[in-house]
């Protein structure tokens, strides 16, 4: 599974490795019944991570403020869940992705002017901005108790929310297919090629003509649009929203999934939150005070020994094989 | 007088008290080969940088192809027709040498702004700059990534990115700057056979490339024009001899 990098001699032909998430996920559904809700809160960071790896993998835009459009969309799906009585599942998903793209259009085109450190303190300060008002709002946010009785109605007016999480989980693999079929897309077109461009050489990309800015926007829009859809996905399968979702933990805790996984790789946004999700549930039950360092010693390892990641050392053993064969 | 293919007027640029471009009137003709020399710290590259927007000048204007381009931005001023070529490399470093051009080749046939259809098919800009690369022997590194390539090719590479833009007016900033005597011949070999109808203004160091490639010579010294003429006269010229040639000489 190599890095997915796009450009004008690729083959846009999905390979079928590339089905592995999902025959996987499949599996899982059936195999692992009680595991079901952990399974969906995987998948809808998948796709988080995913927005996050377009940007920041593909266009190189440093962030670590991803969790601001993500909040939105949370808090959007919640509000309408909850407060307007807007329960219709798919309603809510596509005001979350409008919420999540206007807020990434409008900050997207003041703090894209920007680079490097003071980009991502500007990131930072946005999400900071997000948590405060969803603090303080408490008539409508719920403020730190949260946001609970959110209604969600049966997704078309077939499908319940059942108590097991069935629906959940099936519901956010689809959004997750159509997520990454789309941001797949996006990479192996021109456009896809243009932000790896502007990755490797801004200065580069002005003299051959790009509007360097507006494409940074753009793609910065796509990419929040996404998050606010994971955002609406994470209040409707949970039927809560708190600030968690928020603030620059939650931000910075994205970052760490990707990189865990693999930046710039298309399925390294895949790996990182599978492994991190799982440790975390695993290193939670079995060392409740200490499951971090668990995560900690493992983010470590990753960024001391392996770069890519941990797809990146996969790539590295699979070279080191096919060179011995 | 018919207009020229680019023209400075009056052209300043000063960074608080230091002047580094001062009233320069320039001409380059249609199909011109010009070179632009000068001791470092001329002011030469800051020239360059406002020729093609990406400095903006105290006062003074620019024209290119007789139109005013003084308030147009760089990205523009490309779409109408002014290519560049870096004195240090400027390119995709871990992309393929193809998609170091096709990058180019895509903005300008305005495809690289389409989310849809694969990059890879589409076959105009693959095989635009896959023809490009091949006319400047570089048809072998295609699929190689920039950084794996010996340095005269990178230096290849980069004006191949600039030919990709098919430019009216392109501007040369040292091409063979770094790379190794024995292997600056390939560049002039390049250079030689560019299309006769772009004009080209080269900014270089190596002087036997600049009497071998230019008709004419412009010579800058200290943010002023000290001299213009053919390279015969330039060649002759005392003063170019005390602060130019004479110091190059003795290095």
């Amino acid at each position: 599974m190599s890095a997915h990098a796009g450009g004008y001699s690729a083959n846009p032909r999905i390979r079928w490795i590339e089905w592995l998430p999902f025959v996987l996920a499949i599996a899982a559904f059936f195999a692992l019944p009680e595991y079901l809700s952990l399974g969906a809160r995987i998948l809808i960071y998948i796709l988080y991570a995913l927005s996050l790896d377009l940007i920041l993998g593909y266009a190189g835009i440093i962030t670590l403020g991803h969790s601001a459009y993500f909040g939105l969309g949370a808090y959007v799906a919640g509000i309408l869940g909850a407060r307007l009585g807007v329960s219709d599942p798919l309603v809510q998903l596509v005001a979350a992705a409008a919420a999540g793209g206007l807020l990434g259009i409008a900050t997207g085109a003041i703090i894209l002017r920007t680079r490097a450190l003071t980009l991502l303190m500007l990131t930072l300060a946005i999400t900071s901005v997000c948590l405060e008002i969803a603090n303080k709002a408490t008539p409508v946010t719920g403020g730190a108790d949260g946001l609970s009785g959110i209604v969600v109605a049966p997704i078309l007016g077939l499908f319940r929310f059942d108590l097991f999480g069935k629906t959940a989980f099936l519901y956010c693999l689809v959004a997750l297919l159509i997520g990454w079929l789309a941001v797949r897309r996006l990479i192996y077109s021109p456009f896809g090629a243009s932000l790896t461009g502007l990755r490797e050489n801004p200065l580069r990309m002005h003299a051959i003509g790009a509007p360097v800015y507006w494409r940074l926007v753009l793609v910065y829009t796509i990419s929040t649009t996404l998050a606010g859809v994971a955002g609406a996905l994470i209040t409707q399968t949970n039927q809560f929203v708190g600030l968690n979702v928020l603030g620059f933990e939650s931000g910075g805790e994205l970052l760490v999934m990707l990189v865990l996984g693999g930046v710039g790789r298309l399925y390294g946004a895949f790996v990182g939150p599978l492994v991190y999700l799982v440790a975390q549930d695993f290193l939670a039950k079995q060392f409740p005070e200490y499951w971090y360092l668990g995560i900690g010693a493992m983010l470590i390892v990753v960024v001391m020994f392996a770069r890519g990641g941990i797809l990146g050392i996969v790539d590295s053993i699979v070279r080191r094989l096919w060179r011995r064969a | 007088m018919s207009a020229a293919a680019l023209e400075t007027r009056g052209l300043c640029k000063s960074f608080g008290a230091l002047t580094v471009a001062d009233d320069i009137d320039f001409r380059l003709e249609p199909g011109a080969r010009h070179a632009l020399i000068g001791p470092n710290g001329a002011g030469k590259t800051t020239f360059v940088n406002m020729l093609t927007g990406a400095l903006r000048p105290s006062s003074g204007r620019i024209l290119l192809q007789g139109e005013d381009v003084t308030a147009v931005r760089q990205a523009a001023r490309v779409k109408r027709g002014l290519g560049r070529t870096f004195q240090i490399n400027q390119l995709f470093r871990r992309l393929s040498v193809l998609d170091n051009v096709a990058l180019g080749v895509a903005e300008r046939r305005g495809v690289a702004r389409r989310m849809w259809k694969p990059a890879s098919r589409h076959a105009e800009v693959r095989d635009e700059s896959l023809a490009l690369l091949a006319s400047l022997g570089l048809a072998d590194d295609a699929d190689q990534r920039v950084l794996d390539l010996p340095y005269g090719k990178q230096r290849l590479v980069e004006i191949a990115i600039a030919l990709g833009l098919k430019p009216k007016v392109l501007l040369l900033d040292e091409p063979a700057a770094g790379v190794p005597s024995l292997e600056s011949h390939r560049i002039l070999e390049v250079l030689d056979r560019l299309p006769a109808d772009i004009s080209i203004l080269i900014i270089e160091h190596d002087m036997d490339l600049v009497f071998r490639f230019a008709r004419r010579i412009t010579v800058l010294v200290q943010g002023e024009v000290l001299l213009e003429g053919a390279p015969e006269e330039i060649a002759k010229d005392r003063r170019v001899h005390q602060v130019y040639l004479g110091e190059q000489r003795h290095v």
